[in-house]
């Protein structure tokens, strides 16, 4: 089943953006749930072992939700989300930052705008990720670091990589 | 002792180094501002980040900025794979989970 499901990752520098799509085995009201209720995102949005652990989540416009990626000693990245446009079971829109445990925002690290669409494929879901920056100058830099999760998670993984190695 | 790339990058105050001075070059001073640790603490990491390569200290008067190491930054273009593996990780998992979703609305 899964090596059915479409999955395309691209970096467009022409227009300073990553689009990663993702087409789920599932109706879209289901996967719409799975990506706007914290008890079913904290179950799926950190990558194994990290686990997301949200702190709190207003899913509306102008609402945000609060959460933290928690390894497996323990250690914490926060991470803060502002929803808006959100179109039940169509699309949202989200701005996303570094924070800490109170959702104070830490304005060194790059934030970064997410657009999240739902579409329907038979009787699948496809979601499309835009994820854009808001100082276009810095995107060249931030791509060839990784960028918000390419530093947490990504290199946590890649952490994680290295404990397996020893 | 031999240090690599992945070694320097596997300390999270050092990633944040590295955010930091992609954008400009910065002398130790500047750097440690931007974090709640000692002039000291941050003259280890940098020194650290320097044994690997991925920055180098450049002297400016009487001042020493550190920049990013293009060359070697290039190996960090891998952190974008992982980057994507770790989004393949995620989306299998929520795969499991809309599958146990599913088998409990039948079971209903």
């Amino acid at each position: 089943m899964r090596s059915n499901l479409q999955f395309d990752f691209s970096v467009d520098k022409e227009n300073k953006r990553i689009v990663i799509k993702r087409e789920f085995a599932a109706d879209v009201p289901t996967v719409w749930d799975a990506y706007t209720k914290s008890d079913i995102l904290d179950q799926w949005w950190a990558p194994k072992p990290w686990k997301a652990r949200t702190k709190k989540m207003d899913f509306r416009d102008g609402g945000q939700w609060l959460y933290a990626m928690v390894g497996p000693n323990g250690e914490e990245h926060w991470s803060l989300a502002n929803y808006k446009n959100i179109q039940p079971h169509q699309r949202y829109s989200a701005e996303d930052a570094f924070c800490d445990a109170d959702g104070n925002i830490n304005e060194v690290l790059p934030q970064s705008k997410w657009e999240v669409s739902f579409s329907k494929i038979g009787s699948n879901t496809l979601v499309e990720y835009q994820i854009s920056f808001d100082d276009l100058s810095q995107l060249e830099d931030i791509i060839k670091m990784g960028f918000k999760e390419g530093i947490t998670m990504a290199m946590d993984g890649l952490d994680e990589l290295l404990a397996s190695s020893k | 002792m031999r240090r690599d790339v992945f070694q320097a990058i596997a300390d999270p105050t050092r990633r944040a180094i590295i955010l930091l001075i992609a954008v400009q070059a910065m002398t130790p001073n500047a750097i440690a501002a931007h974090f709640d640790m000692s002039r000291q603490a941050v003259s280890k990491h940098l020194q650290i980040l320097s044994e690997c390569e991925l920055v180098q200290p450049q002297q400016q008067g009487r001042e020493i900025y550190y920049e990013l190491n293009g060359t070697k930054m290039q190996e960090i273009e891998k952190w974008l794979e992982e980057f994507k593996r770790l989004w393949e990780k995620k989306f299998n998992q929520l795969d499991q989970l809309l599958l146990t979703i599913k088998n409990q609305k039948n079971e209903k």
